[in-house]
């Protein structure tokens, strides 16, 4: 069972939109932070480091890298540096970004 | 060939005023910020949260104007533009939507503003512990408040910040300060100077009286700091106060120690840097005009020491007016007038600083942490591991970044390098002044080796 959010959303915009967080379907207001519709969706953790410890976001300005995640495949991405879009795909990073092979790059 | 006349990296305070001072002028500016919009993190989401309930306060409300004169046509503005690279030769490379650029120009302004002071406890990697300032911009930009958080640590921004949730209906749980008696008595010798900014001093007195009377518990002179996970993802916060052990069990830990400069672009464009040891951080040498020791480079706001927001404005300013005079756009009499007129309010302004650095001083156990504290959260290194190294011979940052990894993670050293400062400092022979400030080398954000083969000139 995921833990509740450590946080209260007290301002509601009305323009949604929907993508997929950490294998659930989510509706989050336009404009947010990825990390921070992570934040206010559960208090779940955003990625796992190299020896397993658990970490979240940290300082939510693109200083600490702890809000690793990957967007729509692309591991080490900032997510307190990026907007939602519709259809995204997020996903848990689990250790280091593993190196991938892209034939058309 | 220049593609601008100036190019200004940060959209804060200090860029903001320097680009429309510069603008203004008549001069042809190239703005870039890493954020999604203009504001810096003072100012963040000014446009936006306009119509929303005053939870920030009239001086959040006073950074309008300042988004609103950046619109401009001689302002070309990019807004989650990363700049990687910035060159003596007066290249700046940024990343925008996964492509690189290269924009060059007569003159650049470094107005990367500041964060938050490493504030380093065993513990202080666990979900739920998140900084102070991180919780302001998750109130400013998604509207979304801490719940029963646990304020810790010294600062401005810590009662500032504690105000702001009282104020939104979400009052800390308590408030846990590590500012010490010695440091308040320490303070007294500069508190005549700081009269000189009342305004500011019946600020803080007011933010005082605001958590008082909203009833919110506080603990002062707090040490020993430890937290642990709790069940459903809680934080046991340990800490000695008044000789006794206590604890408190919270969802959110909110930790703050202050903001240091952010030097990583001058610092890899090879600008000098010193040690300022009333604030404990390493600044960029500039002079009186932001002027560096490299032709056509120019610092101000809080990346070239820290002095708030007002000062940042009129800093911004002040390197505009000085830009403007040395490409002939305005008048010897008009530059004259405008930097004495700059340079008095910067006068007052900063007045209170030496004051502010003294009572909010960094206390011990976070220049020098306990060995199981884990000091470079990327590449999880202890005290413990660089002490070690120290002692089996390792010298200086770069050494110990090639031995025993700490700093060589994807923050490059942003979370780890005050820390490992002190650290030296105190385990080797070495005095303040033979500590050089770390190298910073390009590219300063990670950005991938497809998207740097591809790179376009703007």
């Amino acid at each position: 069972m995921k833990p509740d959010s450590k946080f209260d959303t007290l301002v509601k915009n009305t323009k949604d939109v929907n993508f997929t967080l950490f294998g659930e379907v989510v509706t989050a207001p336009k404009g947010s932070t990825l990390a921070a519709v992570i934040l206010s969706h559960s208090g779940d953790t955003f990625r796992q480091t190299e020896t397993g410890a658990l970490r979240s976001a940290f300082c939510m300005m693109g200083v600490c890298f702890e809000c690793l995640v990957e967007v729509n495949g692309n591991q080490n991405t900032q997510s307190c540096m990026i907007l939602i879009e519709d259809k995204m795909v997020v996903k848990r990073q689990v250790g280091l970004r593993q190196i991938e092979i892209c034939e058309n790059d | 060939m220049t593609d601008y006349d100036i190019i200004i990296i940060g959209a804060g305070p200090a860029g903001m005023s320097a680009a429309s001072v510069a603008a203004n002028g008549g001069l042809d500016v190239l703005l870039l910020d890493e954020q999604p919009d203009a504001g810096g993190q003072v100012y963040r989401n000014i446009k936006q949260n306009e119509t929303e309930q005053n939870w920030f306060g009239n001086d959040y409300s006073s950074g309008k104007h300042l988004v609103n004169a950046i619109n401009c046509n001689k302002i070309t503005k990019y807004f989650n533009a990363t700049v990687w690279r910035v060159e003596k030769n007066k290249r700046v490379i940024w990343s925008h939507n996964g492509e690189s650029k290269i924009s060059a120009a007569s003159h650049i302004v470094l107005a990367t503003g500041a964060q938050e002071r490493p504030f380093p406890f065993p513990g202080w990697t666990l979900p739920g512990v998140m900084t102070v300032g991180s919780a302001q911009i998750l109130m400013k930009s998604s509207g979304i408040f801490p719940k029963e958080a646990v304020l810790v640590g010294s600062g401005p921004l810590l009662y500032l910040v504690a105000t702001q949730m009282i104020d939104a209906n979400c009052p800390p749980k308590a408030l846990l300060e590590t500012q010490t008696l010695r440091m308040m008595m320490n303070s007294l010798i500069h508190l005549p100077k700081a009269l000189l900014n009342m305004k500011s001093l019946i600020k803080g007195f007011m933010f005082i009286q605001k958590i008082k009377s909203a009833g919110v518990p506080r603990y002062k002179s707090v040490s020993r700091l430890k937290a642990q996970s709790s069940e459903n993802g809680s934080i046991k916060f340990l800490f000695l106060h008044k000789g006794i052990r206590r604890s408190l069990t919270t969802k959110l830990l909110l930790i703050h120690q202050g903001v240091i400069p952010s030097t990583e672009i001058s610092r890899s464009i090879g600008v000098d840097h010193s040690w300022n040891k009333s604030q404990l951080a390493f600044q960029p040498i500039i002079d009186k005009w932001g002027k560096t020791n490299i032709d056509g480079i120019y610092i101000a706001g809080d990346c070239a020491g820290i002095n708030g927001s007002n000062a940042a404005v009129l800093y911004g300013k002040k390197v505009a007016t000085k830009i403007l005079y040395e490409t002939g756009k305005v008048s010897f009499y008009f530059y004259t007038k405008q930097s004495l007129c700059i340079r008095t309010r910067l006068f007052f302004t900063n007045s209170v600083r030496l004051f502010l650095d003294t009572i909010f001083a960094v206390p011990q156990e976070i220049l020098l942490p306990s060995d199981e504290t884990i000091v470079c959260r990327c590449e999880e290194k202890t005290v413990g591991e660089v002490k070690l190294g120290l002692n089996e011979g390792i010298c200086g940052v770069r050494q110990l970044k090639t031995s025993i990894r700490s700093g060589m993670g994807l923050c490059q050293g942003r979370m780890c390098d005050a820390t490992i400062r002190s650290i030296m400092l105190h385990n080797t022979s070495q005095d303040d002044k033979t500590i050089l400030a770390p190298k910073a080398r390009s590219p300063l954000k990670p950005i991938t080796l497809g998207e740097m083969s591809k790179i376009k000139k703007d």
